[in-house]
């Protein structure tokens, strides 16, 4: 009979297996670190595919606009975890579409932060930390998801993925989205990170009643109602709750197809 | 106070289950219903999916739960497949809506790859349409061995037991034929909630499960523990001074101390140790990993094994194939058809593929099949596709996860299917049977005449970008203009197009020189002098070519500088070898043997070309190539 641990080694070893491929077939790639509870979890994972490194860089797209204690967590641990770091910043607001909702337009800079650091190290492939049960666009994503030019997602055209064969042929310019844990649900995050010890932002834990679902930036993303304290209290309201994880990411409700549009245009 | 861990403890197998079916058959609505019943769609999202639908002027709209793209929620209709979580009382369900539409077959295809087991939807009224026996016919060449059928739209047909009957012998029938035994076929209304969650009280004659239970009933599908060790190589690390194997189990196990083989290359070593990290404490290190493990082991010997080899036991290791007879789906829009050069996924491994005849094309309609030259997008067909290098692999019936290949036309997966069989190296020539050469109607005096000289072979060897080809070519127009009849063959040329099938390995190379030898020697008898520049590195392969050609055969060694012709790296060949980016590479990480006696020497570094082009002429005249003395014709191309 499978057990919960069973489930998340098939997890792991799948997440393993990406990180594998990707790191063998593309020449330069990076890892994008958010610093919330997905990426880290991308990290660990990639120091267990390469048995304790992170043979290429990991890319934090400063928009500037996050929590004090991210910031704090992401100096701590890129030293401790002997990460090859390069933060770059994301280009200010009035540089965005302005026909853009105003949380979008906010969200959009870090699309443009991106492009700007894909060219600027010609990075052509990004590890990024979605999740299909995140957000309905993202559920139909490839595990490597080739990227035009502008960073644009081409969703009409995506290719065929079978059997765990990957595209990984880009014309010039080009970049790839790799996705290592697609296929995981907040809740296997939230396992595995207890599971594996992994080091945790407090914001993610209830204060005064509230607590984050996820982490964007400051002044767009908003704590729900919770009393969960530890990673315990998170599963158990995890397993009962109605409330959608990113109802705190105040972009993906503007429109019905604001978030949609920001992917499109190359957004995680 | 610890607090009891609820789902993620609980031993609840996880199953994937694709729903497949044709296009408005209601695989949309059955899983907004489904979803709806078991309680998994938040409050918040209903009421989306509310004004979703009145903003379009529709009655409540299911479809909009999946169909999350702007332009699917326009036109109706599924453009690229999704997934959604929800649970049946003893199971934790993923559900991946794929496409019906005949345009999106290839999204169909990336979701019920990954489907453990299958819902086929049927629309009561329409009953098994072609679309229905095509998503049939690609469950089975996918793998997916649990299938469920599901007859929607009762409500349509009055709920009428003799629609419902005859639908269902016909697509158990069809299955049958394919080898796939539905496990149910459901009379149901999604739109009204019959037989979904609920047993169907306007269908009192059918006595089996509800959707629900039958979902509550499919296994996840684990990697076979039970089968032979097959272990990928998905790359070798360099860490802390340790040479690390890393790839997954697909099949069987592995243990320490275990001696295993590499295939195709056929070099064995013994486990010494299964790495993890973090690294474990003295004594609680791995000794036994299982099929869908993430292996990362050492070994107690110093070898060159690389990605795309296999690991087993010595004692079940798989074929190193050449030869590959595959059923597959086509989906690309260029037709699959002899010639077509592919490249074939196995596993980890990557090779070039041609495809060396199309036996069949399949009619998933009618299950018969058809002779045709080509297999079209959207189609299914077997053919048999001869690889440039040899590639560990087995028949799907011995190992379903490396008896099974993916194609890549132009960097972009087409194609994909099952080993139907393996054929090794050995057994790809044909025998010359049944062959009668056929002579030329000249005579040799003839073409003298002609000509103005003999036919023979001039061979330049030498390593990448020493010149070769720019003398051969020189020599060419040198010959052309002077009234010769004078063809080269040059290597990389015919590689794009005659020898397309070959690679780099040895038995490559030796083959490529065969062949060139062949036409050669097949043009010097009718009078060419044919021009080779190829730098055929083996002494060996050299001295099979001159036995080929037998008289008038010149081998010239074009001897430039290893440091001189990387400087120059015409093709920017070495810049890539010396990045790893091509291994095998002549004069980097591949031997040149230079010829012992030539019978001319050309240091292209310190002769200019017009001087090195005199030498070859003059070496053609000493051997009385020439019969008659050339016209001092327009030398004008030096």
């Amino acid at each position: 009979m499978a057990t919960a641990d069973d489930r998340l080694d098939e997890l792991e070893a799948q997440s393993i297996y990406i990180f594998r491929e990707a790191f063998a077939r593309m020449k330069r790639m990076a890892l994008l670190w958010s610093l919330g509870k997905d990426s880290n979890v991308m990290i660990w994972l990639a120091r267990k595919a390469f048995l304790g490194h992170v043979p290429f860089p990991v890319l934090h797209v400063d928009t500037g606009k996050k929590f004090k204690e991210m910031y704090a967590f992401r100096d701590h641990y890129g030293k401790e975890w002997n990460l090859d770091l390069r933060v770059d910043p994301c280009p200010p607001l009035e540089q965005m579409d302005p026909t853009l909702p105003p949380a979008t337009r906010s969200a959009a800079r870090k699309t443009e932060g991106l492009k700007l650091a894909l060219e600027k190290y010609g990075f052509d492939a990004l590890v990024a930390g979605i999740r299909r049960d995140e957000e309905a666009t993202r559920a139909k994503e490839r595990v490597f998801s080739p990227r035009g030019l502008e960073g644009d997602w081409n969703v009409r055209e995506q290719p065929p993925e079978f059997w765990d064969h990957f595209n990984a042929t880009l014309p010039a310019g080009a970049h790839l989205r790799v996705h290592p844990i697609l296929h995981w649900t907040e809740l296997d995050i939230w396992a595995y990170t207890k599971r594996e010890g992994i080091p945790v932002i407090p914001l993610y834990f209830s204060k005064d009643g509230k607590r984050y679902r996820s982490l964007g930036d400051e002044d767009i993303t908003f704590p729900v109602r919770s009393d969960a304290a530890t990673i315990d209290e998170i599963l158990m309201e995890l397993a009962t709750t109605k409330v959608p994880e990113r109802s705190g990411r105040a972009m993906d409700h503007e429109a019905e197809d604001s978030f949609e549009r920001l992917r499109v245009a190359g957004y995680l | 106070m610890t607090l009891p861990l609820p789902v993620p403890a609980a031993d609840r197998p996880l199953v994937r289950i694709v729903i497949v079916g044709h296009v408005d058959h209601g695989k949309s609505t059955l899983i907004g219903r489904l979803l709806h019943e078991t309680g998994g769609i938040p409050a918040q999202k209903i009421e989306q999916l509310k004004a979703m639908s009145a903003r379009r002027g529709m009655p409540f709209e299911w479809s909009f739960l999946l169909d999350s793209l702007q332009a699917e929620r326009d036109q109706g209709i599924t453009i690229d497949t999704s997934q959604i979580r929800f649970q049946t009382p003893s199971r934790d369900i993923i559900l991946i809506d794929a496409p019906g539409h005949a345009e999106f077959l290839r999204n169909m295809i990336t979701g019920a790859a990954q489907a453990d087991a299958a819902l086929l939807l049927i629309d009561a009224a329409e009953g098994v349409r072609d679309q229905t026996r095509r998503h049939g016919y690609l469950l089975h060449l996918l793998g997916v061995k649990q299938v469920t059928v599901v007859v929607n739209k009762m409500d349509r047909v009055g709920f009428d037991e003799a629609a419902f009957r005859a639908i269902e012998s016909e697509i158990t029938a069809y299955l049958a034929d394919l080898g796939v035994r539905a496990s149910a076929v459901i009379p149901i209304s999604a739109r009204e909630g019959d037989g979904v969650s609920v047993r169907g009280e306007r269908t009192p004659w059918y006595d089996g499960p509800t959707v629900l239970e039958a979902l509550d009933g499919f296994e996840p599908a684990r990697a076979p523990q039970d089968l032979a060790l097959r272990l990928p190589v998905q790359a070798v690390y360099k860490f802390d001074d340790r040479r690390i194997v890393a790839g997954r189990i697909e099949t069987g196990s592995l243990k320490v101390g275990e001696e295993i083989v590499f295939q195709p290359s056929g070099k064995t070593a013994v486990v010494k140790t299964i790495e993890s990290w973090p690294v474990p404490a003295a004594g609680k290190e791995k000794a036994l990993l299982n099929a869908g493990a993430a292996a990362a082991i050492t070994l107690d010997r110093e070898i060159f094994v690389e990605r795309g080899e296999i690991v087993s036991t010595p004692a079940s290791r798989p074929h190193a194939a050449r030869r590959l007879r595959v059923r597959l789906f086509w989906l690309a829009d260029e037709p699959l058809e002899t010639g077509t050069v592919v490249i074939a996924r196995l596993a980890t491994s990557e090779s070039r593929a041609t495809v060396a005849a199309v036996h069949e094309v399949v009619d998933p309609g009618h299950l018969s099949t058809f002779e045709s030259k080509s297999i079209g997008r959207n189609q299914v067909g077997e053919v048999e596709l001869v690889l440039s290098r040899p590639i560990a692999a087995d028949p799907h019936g011995l190992n379903p996860r490396t008896g099974r290949v993916a194609l890549e036309l132009g960097g972009r997966i087409a194609g994909g299917g099952l080993v139907i069989s393996v054929l090794d190296g050995e057994a790809t020539r044909a025998e010359p049977r049944n062959i009668t050469p056929v002579s030329s109607a000249m005579t040799e005096e003839e073409r003298v005449g002609r000509f103005g000289h003999e036919g023979a072979v001039v061979w330049l060897t030498g390593l990448s970008g020493s010149g070769k080809s720019t003398l051969a070519r020189a020599l060419e127009r040198r010959l052309f203009h002077r009234g010769g009849m004078a063809t080269l063959l040059d290597g990389d040329t015919l590689r794009a197009g005659l020898n397309s099938d070959l690679g780099f390995s040895d038995a490559d190379r030796a083959e490529n020189n065969r062949r060139l030898a062949e036409v050669a020697n097949f043009l010097k008898n009718l009078g060419h002098i044919v021009l080779v520049a190829a730098v055929s590195p083996s002494a060996a392969a050299r001295g099979k070519v001159r036995a080929i050609v037998g008289e008038r055969f010149f081998e010239v060694h074009v001897a430039t500088p290893l440091d001189v012709c990387e400087a120059r790296d015409p093709k920017g060949l070495y810049a890539k070898a010396r990045a790893g980016e091509i291994r095998g590479f002549t004069g980097i990480d591949a031997p040149y043997e230079a010829p012992a006696a030539p019978e001319l020497v050309i240091e292209n570094d310190k002769l200019d070309p017009s001087a090195g082009v005199d030498r070859l002429e003059a070496m053609l005249a000493q051997a009385g190539v020439f019969r008659r003395p050339f016209s001092a014709g327009d030398d004008a191309g030096l």
